[in-house]
């Protein structure tokens, strides 16, 4: 142990503690500080790059998702559409032939009317020309026959019954 | 990453490459160092006039050399020529405090030789602790007869020694290669460039691993600089001292005692109101417990920067010894089995010694976090507090 404390030189002491001393602030100054913030901030920037990654391709995740949901939408609309375009043709279609259903009965329906009607105009005219021609019959037969009146009047009526028959 | 593998798996490379080298280098420098000890103390004996044992056999030459390597030297010697006497390095200068300041080179002493004047005072290095006493003219050191240790007046030595030339070699680098790190960020778009980006890893290891699970998210960041500096500063050091330069400055009691203060220092003037609860009333327990736990708990305080200093100081220390030890057992085998066999158990040893250079500026970093964690703890003893 003496031979130890023998063995501690003070002026070496003094020169070490002033060299160390000194040699710390210096090199903070000059070395550790701009070392270890230049190796913090290459951290931080892989850090920061790795992060950006990632988020990145979160992003095209979102994105790709996106896209994909787009799609199928795009594709659940066309079908909309076109399942849309389909009823609404069944139904132009069937509106088409109920309607024209309609507009051929309708024109039946005229045509009936129509012929109903050519047939009472000409019966009246019927009628009127038969009488007309009754009583131009009757004229000849009242001119002609005086005598016979009662045969030629049975004659007339049965003219008569005959025309209405018709 | 890619970019980074490369280069550091050259680096290893090479270094591991190069560790043979290193210890060729250890071998050549010993060989002479271990010579001129000889020379060095058969003219040591004529001062101390023969108070101790002069090596004279290989082995304790070996021990001697060894034991001078671990402390520190007034110079720099790379090696030396026992032959012509010549050293190969240079002197540093020798600043004392001895009611003057006395500044002089340390070449004054001629490698502990002889006495150098300065001021109308002499003084001489002791050749057993290495360190400067004021003596006479003739060096005369004169030993205390019980304690063994010097009893010459020894002035205050604020020397720039090899130890403080290794430290602020260490700050200059440490402070060029993370300067130019963090100056590559702005250049580089906030990439890392240059060779300071071996160490980028590190540093962002010791924060995440070491910082953040000890000390937590919230109050790191006030560590940092000094879990950052402090583990590089140890790691470099205890690198240089692999290095054939000689240097052990990891392995000096002062240098880990004044890194221990220091995280001692941080410790306690950080520490929160829940730290000195936990220390002087401890909550949990019952009152008669409490006192008993209060005095463990402050000699805890002392013991935790104390085991620091002793651990790193032991590993670094032991580690140079017994690694010089096997190197220097290649002179003793002198055989070509023996020597190349050590030859190879100092490899191992020395490729072991960079697993400890790391794993001790680890522990120390690992450590003091630990401390400066406990000592920001906010939560209450039930999750488990010691």
């Amino acid at each position: 142990m003496e031979k130890l404390i023998n063995q501690f030189e003070f002026g070496l002491f003094f020169w070490q503690v002033l060299i160390f001393v000194g040699l710390i602030l210096l090199l903070k100054k000059f070395a550790w500080k701009p070392i270890l913030d230049a190796v913090n901030e290459r951290e931080e920037g892989i850090k920061n790059a790795l992060e950006s990654a990632e988020n990145a391709r979160k992003e095209m995740q979102n994105l790709q998702a996106d896209n994909q949901r787009i799609l199928n939408e795009a594709r659940a609309e066309r079908d909309a559409m076109l399942k849309e375009a389909r009823e609404m043709k069944e139904k132009l279609v069937a509106d088409a032939k109920s309607e024209a259903q309609a507009q051929g009965l309708k024109m039946i329906e005229q045509a009936k009317a129509a012929i109903e009607s050519e047939k009472n105009a000409a019966m009246a005219e019927l009628k009127l020309q038969v009488s007309t021609l009754s009583l131009s019959i009757a004229e000849k037969l009242l001119k002609d026959e005086l005598s016979n009146t009662e045969a030629q009047t049975k004659l007339v009526e049965k003219m008569l019954g005959d025309v209405k028959l018709n | 990453m890619v970019i980074l593998k490369r280069p550091l798996r050259l680096i290893i490379a090479t270094f591991l490459a190069c560790l043979p080298l290193m210890s060729f280098a250890n071998q050549e420098v010993d060989t002479a160092k271990v010579k001129v000890e000889a020379t060095h103390e058969v003219v040591a004996e004529g001062h101390q006039e023969g108070a101790h044992a002069e090596p004279t056999d290989l082995k304790s030459k070996i021990k001697a050399f060894i034991g001078h390597h671990v402390l520190d030297s007034h110079d720099f010697s790379l090696t030396q020529d026992n032959e012509t006497g010549e050293s190969w390095g240079f002197p540093l200068p020798v600043i004392l405090w001895d009611n003057e300041l006395h500044v002089f080179s340390s070449a004054a002493f001629h490698h502990g030789k002889e006495t150098a004047e300065s001021n109308g005072k002499y003084y001489a290095i002791n050749h057993h602790d290495g360190k400067i006493y004021r003596t006479d003219a003739s060096g005369t050191i004169t030993e205390n007869e019980e304690t063994g240790f010097p009893s010459n007046v020894r002035p205050i030595d604020f020397s720039i020694t090899k130890t403080v030339v290794s430290i602020f070699a260490a700050a200059i680098l440490m402070f060029l290669i993370f300067s130019n790190l963090a100056k590559s960020y702005a250049k580089n778009g906030g990439i890392a460039s240059g060779v300071g980006r071996i160490f980028e890893p590190l540093v962002v290891y010791i924060r995440d691993e070491i910082a953040i699970p000890n000390i937590g998210e919230k109050k790191y960041k006030n560590y940092m600089s000094y879990l950052l500096t402090i583990f590089f500063f140890v790691l470099f050091l205890n690198i240089f001292g692999l290095t054939p330069l000689g240097i052990n400055a990891t392995g000096n009691l002062t240098i880990t005692f004044s890194l221990a203060f220091l995280t001692f220092l941080i410790t306690n003037l950080t520490a929160n109101k829940n730290y000195w609860g936990h220390i002087f009333w401890m909550p949990g327990v019952p009152k008669p417990m409490r006192i008993i736990l209060a005095p463990i708990e402050l000699l805890g305080v002392f013991i935790k920067p104390f085991s620091l200093m002793i651990r790193l100081y032991a590993n670094i220390f032991a580690g140079h010894i017994v690694l010089m030890s096997i190197i220097g057992l290649m002179f003793i085998f002198k055989s070509w089995i023996g020597s190349s066999l050590s030859f190879g158990l100092s490899f191992l040893l020395s490729i072991l010694e960079i697993l400890v250079a790391f794993l001790q500026a680890y522990i120390f970093t690992m450590l003091s976090a630990l401390y400066f964690g406990s000592a920001v703890e906010e939560h209450h003893h039930e999750e488990g507090h010691h």
